[in-house]
């Protein structure tokens, strides 16, 4: 009985991170530009050196 | 005017959102946003890769030339979208996934405490763990219940019932009973069933929502926002370009060749060819000369002209076409989708049953309490979670396979009337044919012509010059060496080739029966003409034998003359009606479906708008004029008219799969329903037939993703 008083609020504190998480995700925009992102790693934010 | 701090002005730099079609790898991403935010008058750009959008703020004296010009100076074409059709809408589906997504939270943490309770969990214990799910449960049905009590409530008070009033009241009951069933020390809480009823029926909700959005963000790409403005000659003799709305009755406009007029207007100087085919249906290219009255929404083929404007926005023929379009959509509104129309049979029988098992036990004696508890088993059972899936997951398999054939649907309904319609009615011009000019006497010039040709068209964006280099590159052509390339508007281009002059222009004999021409020239060989005239469609006829194989039988509709509409509809053994107004053309509809008859519209002009907007169903190619594309329930990419069978095709095989997910629906229910009714069903049954028969259905809708081949 004890563990579950743990374990239980522990079960539904890890579930609701993961939920803010996804809201904060929405919310800025984070799935926007899904295959952007993924190509902006690519570019070269500095000027070659000439 | 009003009176504006500097920095009050700079938070609000205009915001302007284009369609990049163009961009293709990350460093057309890194090329647009340094490229864009080092022009003068832009302050900052950002793509959206996935959606090829980007959002441009620049300072409000930008015009929106000016702006595209930006984006062509790197290399890419752009095009204006409305700043409406960019953002909103879009949080609809936001919020369903956000209920979505809390459901899910939700029913995934009080299965865990049921499954405790299923295996064995008593006394204490499971009053804990009820305590802890009714904890869970009620904000979030509170939350994510939204969208059904909402439109269960508009139905209820407009005195229609849909599929949303079972569900709401299955689950409210449902949570009501179970918050009894806690609070006595019951052995039996549906909070579980309640809360996976939510989850799954908002994954339907959430993938129709989904639908719609990707079909209409297809479909903002393609509007070309045509003719949104016109260059203004001025009192002191430059000319500036305004938008559309600031255009006045009096000014003068300048008209290039290859643009849409924006205003009504009267020509004051300059003669040329314009093609009236998006107002008209009319194939062949008018002349105008100086003080001929020409229409908003035309094209001006051939030369540079001047116009004096006589008429703008609410005045203008386009106006008077958009109000009978307005008029012409409301009989579309009327249709009530498939799950609502099942919604309308089924919500009475199941509200029945529960009542009469309600009543039936009380009968027998087994007290209210055990009598409420089987009639809660029975709703929640018979609640329409298949039936809330089997529509939307269908629909979404079928739209992505019609989008990977090009077709895009805008949204289910569209699906639903497609498969239901049994004549075709077809625009010609822009429709049948490619509505633009193509060279038809290509085979008189010899391969050294052909390279000239080529080398002084590609330098010119007249349309004709842009036409002759499609055929030409078409045909695996490469330019020759032409030097010294000299556009003269109105005349043509010259330039030099192996030293000697060249040229490609308007023929010296405008000639006779209105088809547009063009000479080429080169010094030592005698001239020759190229003709161009509006070809048919490729599998045109293919097409429409592949329509009247499905049932559909097809005619002609258009303002053309018989004259030019004889030879095609010969051709393609149609019957057809000509010189058709647009309000013609919508009699026509109205009559055919006074009826009986469920008509599938296709058509691209403007002057087909109404009656796009009046058809049981329709259909725009995307080389449509704006208002066409709106008004039409899907559409198709791409030259061939073959996407349209492929799609009808594709809606008659999505209604064959909805109608087998509603019997399998039926079929789950004549099995656990009489379980419900005798008292036997658990909450653990409640979940595991729930379950059990959503998977089923999307699994049979997934067999639609070969569906568009």
């Amino acid at each position: 009985m004890n563990g579950l008083m743990i374990l239980i609020p522990v079960a539904l504190g890890l579930g609701l991170i993961g939920l803010v998480a996804f809201f904060w995700s929405l919310k800025t925009g984070q799935f926007e530009d899904l295959e952007g992102a993924g190509m902006r790693i690519l570019i070269d934010d500095e000027e070659p050196v000439e | 005017m009003n009176a504006r701090t500097l920095n009050a002005a700079l938070a609000e730099l205009p915001e302007t959102v284009f369609s990049v079609p163009g961009m293709r790898c990350a460093g057309c991403i890194s090329k647009l946003e340094t490229g864009l935010a080092r022009a003068t008058g832009i302050v900052g750009a950002r793509v959206n890769f996935t959606a090829k959008r980007v959002r441009v703020s620049h300072l409000a004296d930008m015009s929106m030339p000016d702006l595209v010009s930006a984006f062509e100076r790197l290399g890419f074409e752009a095009q204006p979208i409305g700043e409406a059709l960019a953002t909103g809408e879009a949080n609809d589906t936001k919020n369903l996934l956000k209920a979505f997504a809390v459901a899910g939270f939700a029913a995934m943490n009080i299965m865990l405490l049921s499954v405790s309770i299923w295996s064995g969990a008593e006394g204490g214990t499971r009053d804990m763990f009820h305590w802890v799910s009714a904890m869970i449960a009620l904000p979030t049905i509170a939350y994510s219940g939204r969208p059904f009590f909402k439109s269960a409530w508009a139905a209820l008070k407009n005195k229609r019932t849909n599929m949303d009033v079972p569900i709401s009241i299955g689950v409210t009951l449902a949570t009501a009973l179970s918050l009894f069933e806690t609070a006595t020390h019951g052995e039996h809480a549906y909070f579980d069933g309640a809360v996976m009823l939510l989850f799954f029926l908002l994954a339907g909700r959430w993938l129709d929502s989904v639908m719609r959005d990707r079909a209409r963000d297809g479909v903002t790409a393609l509007l070309r926002n045509t003719a949104s403005g016109a260059l203004i000659l001025e009192a002191d003799g430059t000319s500036r370009w305004h938008p559309a709305s600031e255009i006045s009755p009096g000014m003068t406009m300048l008209v290039a060749a290859g643009e849409r007029l924006a205003a009504d207007g009267i020509v004051s100087t300059g003669q040329s060819q314009f093609d009236l085919s998006l107002l008209t249906g009319e194939s062949v290219p008018v002349s105008v000369t100086p003080g001929m009255l020409v229409h908003a929404g035309t094209l001006n083929l051939t030369a540079p002209i001047e116009v004096t404007v006589s008429a703008v926005g609410q005045d203008t023929a386009i106006a008077d076409i958009a109000r009978l379009m307005e008029e012409a959509t409301q009989s579309k509104s009327r249709y009530v989708r498939v799950a609502d129309r099942a919604a309308q049979l089924y919500a009475p029988a199941v509200h029945t049953l529960a009542l009469l098992s309600f009543a039936g036990w009380m009968l027998a004696g087994a007290g209210w309490h055990h009598s409420l508890l089987i009639a809660v088993a029975v709703l929640i059972i018979t609640c329409p979670c298949a039936l809330g899936l089997a529509v939307p997951a269908a629909q979404i398999v079928v739209s992505g396979a019609l989008m990977r054939a090009g077709v895009l649907v805008k949204d289910g309904s569209a699906l639903e009337r497609l498969a239901e319609a049994d004549r075709v009615l077809l625009d010609k011009t822009g429709t049948l044919t490619l509505g633009r000019p193509a060279p038809v006497t290509l085979i008189e010039l010899s391969p050294d012509q052909r390279t000239v040709a080529l080398a002084l068209a590609r330098s010119s964006r007249h349309p004709l010059s842009q036409s002759l280099r499609q055929a030409l590159e078409a045909e695996g052509v490469t330019a020759a060496d032409v030097t010294e390339i000299t556009e003269t508007p109105g005349a043509g281009l010259s330039g030099l080739w192996q030293r000697k002059p060249v040229s490609l222009g308007r023929p010296a004999t405008i000639n006779g029966a209105g088809l547009l021409s063009t000479a080429l020239e080169i010094e030592g060989h005698p001239p020759v003409t190229i003709c161009f005239a509006d070809a048919l469609r490729p599998d045109a006829k293919a097409a429409v034998e592949g329509l009247a194989a499905l049932g559909l039988t097809g005619s002609i509709m258009t303002g053309d003359s018989l004259g030019a509409t004889g030879p095609i509809a010969r051709t393609l053994g149609l019957t057809a009606q000509t010189a058709m107004s647009p309000a013609d053309k919508l009699d026509t509809i109205r009559r055919l479906a006074g009826g009986g008859h469920k008509i599938l519209m296709i058509g691209d002009g403007l002057n087909d708008g109404p009656a796009l907007a009046a058809g049981h169903v329709s259909m725009a190619p995307a080389s449509a004029s704006d208002a066409g594309q709106n008004a039409a329930d899907a559409v198709f990419l791409g030259d061939s008219l073959l996407p349209i069978v492929k799609a009808v095709r594709a809606a008659r095989a999505t209604q064959r799969i909805v109608k087998q997910n509603f019997a399998l629906a039926i079929g789950y229910n004549v099995i656990a329903v009489p379980l419900a009714i005798m008292g036997l069903v658990t909450p653990l049954i409640a979940a595991a037939a729930m379950s059990g028969s959503s998977i089923i259905v999307v699994a049979n809708a997934l067999r639609l993703r070969g569906a568009a081949k």
